[in-house]
Parts: structure tokens; C-alpha cells; sequence
């Protein structure tokens, strides 16, 4: 496959279909309606469903209902949309069904505004929806990166039956960059042995979150929990840039994380030994190498789009092994190299002799 | 190092996101790392709008730039917003149809360039986009002209294909302004 220039939303949305996506269903919300427009089109072209709901919540039930059957099912939407969804989001979690749901990220709180935003990412990782679980949630910096990661999602749910959120924001979604697209999958024609598919010749399979009884749903939940751990030790994902002699350490991920290369590069030619940690799973959170490289650097600067979220993680993760500052920009506004060179800088004049 | 940040600026519906597309394609072309993003707020309607293109032979990192490299203003409110953001040793290509006002910057290079009326000899004022990215091409080097007529005849619109024979003479004129002494 060569190289094309791609719409982040278009390019995420015929990665799903090139990766065996059976059905979607949605609801446009800006930044991301571009996808709901392409699938709309390619869905129908190669005989799958694809489905423009009355609402997010609709569209999550939907999803829900065809992850049950053992289909490949997607959604995307942003923050308010993702909001409606919570509660399937929950049901989903607590029935074990993978989904993929991509969530562009846009300014909030409310109806907020249509610009790029990482004000999610508690929402995201920390309380998707009521009840002890967590998503795989998955950051790509790059239209190349939102393309991979959508192969890596499938990926994930199916292997481990659980909700992954594919995390970018508005400025990944309307940006267009040079990619490469996967080749086209087939269908995948066989159904997993759990999901319910009719039945015949066969005891009935309950997909469910409902157990009444205390103990039973404890039980369910201890086998959810021994199920994070799991991802917990298997799935954290992160790229370093530049830390091997690093001095100081960024941490940023997303566009934040992209825009901090940038920096890294400034900040070294200005004679700053900078490097840059860029989660690319959010949860779980790459705990252990922030902690070893805590240990390394003098001090830490979190920059974010939001008011400081990502940060309470870095905090936990880095304990006190080396003082943390923060940078964001909150609304929709991209945060500028210069902006966090400056906070960089001040960051270095306080903590290296 | 072939690098450059630009952007592109002015009225919704004058063909700067297109221009911006357009040169990011010849950029993909000339295997140059691109991006290319959009201001995509309510604003784009009937206001202003505009892209920044950036085009590396590195590895992009903000694809957003506060002080860009180079500006192309079509109109008088990108004319205020940009003129002074771009860098020093920059370049600014102005649509003096559309800017009545001369830059003041004398520590960038600056391009004033009739592009709509051009545009509207040569049949169509919608064509004023391509006049400009013409002389961008020209003045920058960035990529060679001939790389953006192929991409734009890849990239231009069944609807608009009547219009391919116009738009590579726009671009044409535009990089023949840029090296006149009566535009610089």
C-alpha cells in the first residue's frame, strides 16, 4: 500500500473497515462526523451495516447488542456523545463484549466548542461508566498512529473481551498527514463460543451485567478484576523520545505528545537535555517507566489540553522521586512550542545547578 | 534542510484550504513529510478561514506553528492577522486585489500580487487561490511547480475539472509575478 494523504476521521473510519468492521453505529457529532460520512458510504458498498442512530445512547445499545453476537462493532463519537453513552459503556464492561469506541476529544465542559481537547482523559480511563472497570484507552499522536491503533483495539477487545477507547482529538481527526492504510481483511466468518448466536444444537449462551446475588457478583468482578491486572501487565504501551541522557522529562501524549517532539528538538538545540515520555495507552499507564525515569531526570514537566489530568497519574507514578510541573491550555487551544519552551526553561533554571 | 510552515488565509469559500491541500500533495509527492489542518470552527462559513501546511524533509512534530515560516493572505482580515506573525526572513504573499494596504515589514520578504483580478481575466475569480500558490511555489522553491500542476490534476473535482486548463495558467502567472520586480 503506498503512502496517502488522509483526514485523520476518514483514515481511522476505512482503517475499521479494512480491518473487518461489521457494523457501526453512530451519531455525528463534530470534530469527528467525517468517519460517520465515510462509513456511511464504504459500509454499504462491501454489504455491512451500517447505521446512523437516533441518538449516542441508542448507538451504544446497538453496539452493544452487536458485540453480543461475537461481531466486530464500532462507534466513535466525542465528549458529549461519550457522555450519553456511559451507561452502555458500563453494560458493555460488566457483560465482558469487546467494542471499540473512538472518542475525538473537543473542548468542554457542556456543549464546549468543536476545537481539539484532552479534558477526557479522567472521564476516559478513571470513570467511563458506574461500577469497578476500566477501558483499554489508547492515544495516537499521528493519522498514522489513529490508523494502527484502530487495528490494535479489535485487537485488544477480542483478546481480552473488554471496551478499548481509542483516544485523539479534534486536531488528529480534521488533520490531514501522509499514511499508510492496512490491507483489506475479510470478514471474519466464525463467531467466538461465547457470544449468543441463535443457539442451535447447543445450551443457550446469557450474556448479562445483571447478578443478583452479592457473592455472584463479587465473583464476577473479582474475574474482572484479575482480567486488568492482566492488561495492566501485558498492554502498556509508550514511546520514549530522547531520554537516554535526559535531564529533564516531558511527559505529553496525543497531540500534546506530537507538539512536545517539537520541543524536545528546540530545547536541545538551546543546550537543555531534554526527553519525552508519550503514553500510548493511558490506561493502563506506563507507571513503572515513568517511576525509572523519575529516578533519572531532575525534574518533570506535564503538559496536557486540559487542566491537568494526565498529571494525577505522573504524580502517583513518579511518587517523589523528582518535582513535577504542569502546562496546559484548556478550550480548545493548542498549546504552542514556544509557550512550553518557556515553561521548560523555568522548570531547568529551578532545578539544575 | 527543506523545511517550511506556512499559512494560508482568507474568505470562506476562496480556496485557501484547497491551496493548502494542493501543496501538501505535491509535498507527498516529493516525499517530504506534510500536514496539513484546518481551522475548522463555526467561522469557516462566510468568515475567515485557513490551514497551515507544513512541509519537512523531518519528521513533524506540531503541526500548529505560532510564528509561521510563511504567510498567504487573500484578504484583508488574514492580512491583519498574519502579517506580523511571520518570522523574520519569512515570506508574505498578499492578494492586493483584496488588500488595499501595503506591508510594512521590511525584514520579510513580501510578494503583492493582483490575484483575484487575474483570476477574473483569466475567467474565473475563484482561480485567485492558485495564482498565489503559484507565486508561494515559485518564491519558496519548496516544491517544483510542475509537482503541484500534477497533483492538482489528480486532486481537482469532477465538478470542477473545466477549470484544470485556468488553474495551471494561474499557477503559471503567478510564479512568472513572483520574480517580476513591479510585485516583490
Amino acid at each position: 500500500m503506498a503512502r496517502q494523504l488522509l483526514k485523520g476521521n476518514i483514515a481511522f473510519a476505512e482503517a475499521a473497515v479494512r480491518n473487518g468492521l461489521v457494523a457501526y453505529f453512530g451519531y455525528p457529532i463534530t470534530p469527528q462526523s467525517e468517519a460517520l460520512e465515510h462509513l456511511s458510504g464504504r459500509m454499504v458498498e462491501e454489504g455491512r451495516t451500517f447505521l446512523q442512530a437516533e441518538s449516542e445512547v441508542a448507538a451504544i445499545n446497538m453496539v452493544y447488542g452487536a458485540a453480543s453476537s461475537g461481531v466486530r462493532v464500532m462507534t466513535s463519537t466525542s465528549g458529549p456523545g461519550l457522555a450519553l453513552m456511559a451507561e452502555g459503556l458500563s453494560y458493555i464492561a460488566g457483560s465482558e463484549v469487546p467494542v471499540v469506541v473512538v472518542n475525538m476529544m473537543r473542548g468542554g465542559p457542556g456543549l464546549g466548542n468543536i476545537q481539539p481537547s484532552q479534558a477526557d482523559y479522567l472521564f476516559m480511563t478513571k470513570t467511563a461508566g458506574h461500577g469497578d472497570f476500566h477501558p483499554i484507552v489508547l492515544a495516537p499522536s499521528s493519522v498514522q498512529e489513529i490508523v494502527d491503533m484502530v487495528g490494535l483495539a479489535f485487537k485488544l477487545a477480542e483478546k481480552y473481551r473488554t471496551l478499548v477507547i481509542v483516544a485523539g482529538d479534534g486536531a488528529i481527526g480534521q488533520m490531514m498527514e501522509s499514511a499508510e492504510l492496512p490491507s483489506m481483511q475479510q470478514v471474519r466468518r466464525t463467531r467466538p463460543d461465547w457470544a449468543v448466536t441463535g443457539a442451535r444444537d447447543r445450551e443457550p449462551n446469557v450474556i448479562t451485567s445483571l447478578y443478583l446475588g452479592a457473592e455472584k457478583l463479587e465473583q464476577a468482578n473479582l474475574r474482572l478484576q484479575k482480567k486488568l491486572t492482566e492488561i495492566k501487565a501485558n498492554e502498556v504501551r509508550y514511546q520514549l523520545y530522547q531520554t537516554e541522557d535526559a535531564d529533564l522529562l516531558l511527559v505529553a501524549y496525543g497531540t500534546a505528545g506530537r507538539i512536545c517532539t517539537s520541543v524536545v528538538r528546540e530545547a536541545r538545540r538551546a543546550g537543555l537535555k531534554v526527553g519525552l515520555l508519550r503514553p500510548q495507552t493511558l490506561w493502563p499507564f506506563p507507571e513503572a517507566r515513568l517511576a525509572e525515569l523519575a529516578g533519572q531526570v531532575s525534574g518533570i514537566l506535564v503538559v496536557e489540553m486540559s487542566a491537568g489530568q494526565m498529571l494525577e497519574d505522573v504524580q502517583r507514578a513518579a511518587q517523589s522521586h523528582a518535582p513535577i510541573r504542569f502546562y496546559g491550555r484548556m478550550g480548545g487551544v493548542i498549546p504552542m512550542v514556544g509557550e512550553i519552551l518557556e515553561h521548560l526553561q523555568a522548570l531547568a533554571d529551578a532545578v539544575i545547578q | 534542510m527543506r523545511h517550511i510552515e506556512t499559512v494560508f488565509s482568507g474568505f470562506g469559500g476562496q480556496g485557501v484550504l484547497f491551496a493548502g491541500q494542493l501543496l501538501a500533495y505535491a509535498g507527498l509527492a516529493e516525499e517530504l513529510y506534510v500536514t496539513w489542518i484546518p481551522s475548522y470552527g463555526p467561522e469557516m462559513r462566510g468568515g475567515t478561514a485557513n490551514c497551515t501546511v507544513i512541509l519537512s524533509e523531518e519528521k513533524i512534530g506540531a503541526p500548529v506553528v505560532r510564528n509561521p515560516s510563511a504567510a498567504v493572505v487573500m484578504n484583508s482580515p488574514s492580512m491583519e492577522k498574519y502579517e506580523l506573525l511571520v518570522r523574520k526572513g519569512g515570506l508574505l504573499v498578499v492578494n492586493s486585489s483584496l488588500v488595499s494596504r501595503k506591508s510594512n515589514r521590511d525584514e520579510v520578504q513580501v510578494l503583492t500580487i493582483p490575484a483575484s483580478d487575474i483570476a477574473t481575466e483569466l475567467g474565473n475569480v475563484r482561480i485567485a487561490n492558485m495564482v498565489l500558490l503559484g507565486a508561494f511555489v515559485e518564491a519558496t522553491g519548496i516544491v517544483a511547480l510542475d509537482t503541484v500542476k500534477q497533483q492538482l490534476n489528480e486532486h481537482l473535482s469532477e465538478r470542477q475539472r473545466k477549470w484544470l486548463e485556468p488553474n495551471y495558467t494561474a499557477l503559471q502567472r503567478g510564479s512568472e509575478l513572483a520574480l517580476e520586480p513591479s510585485t516583490v
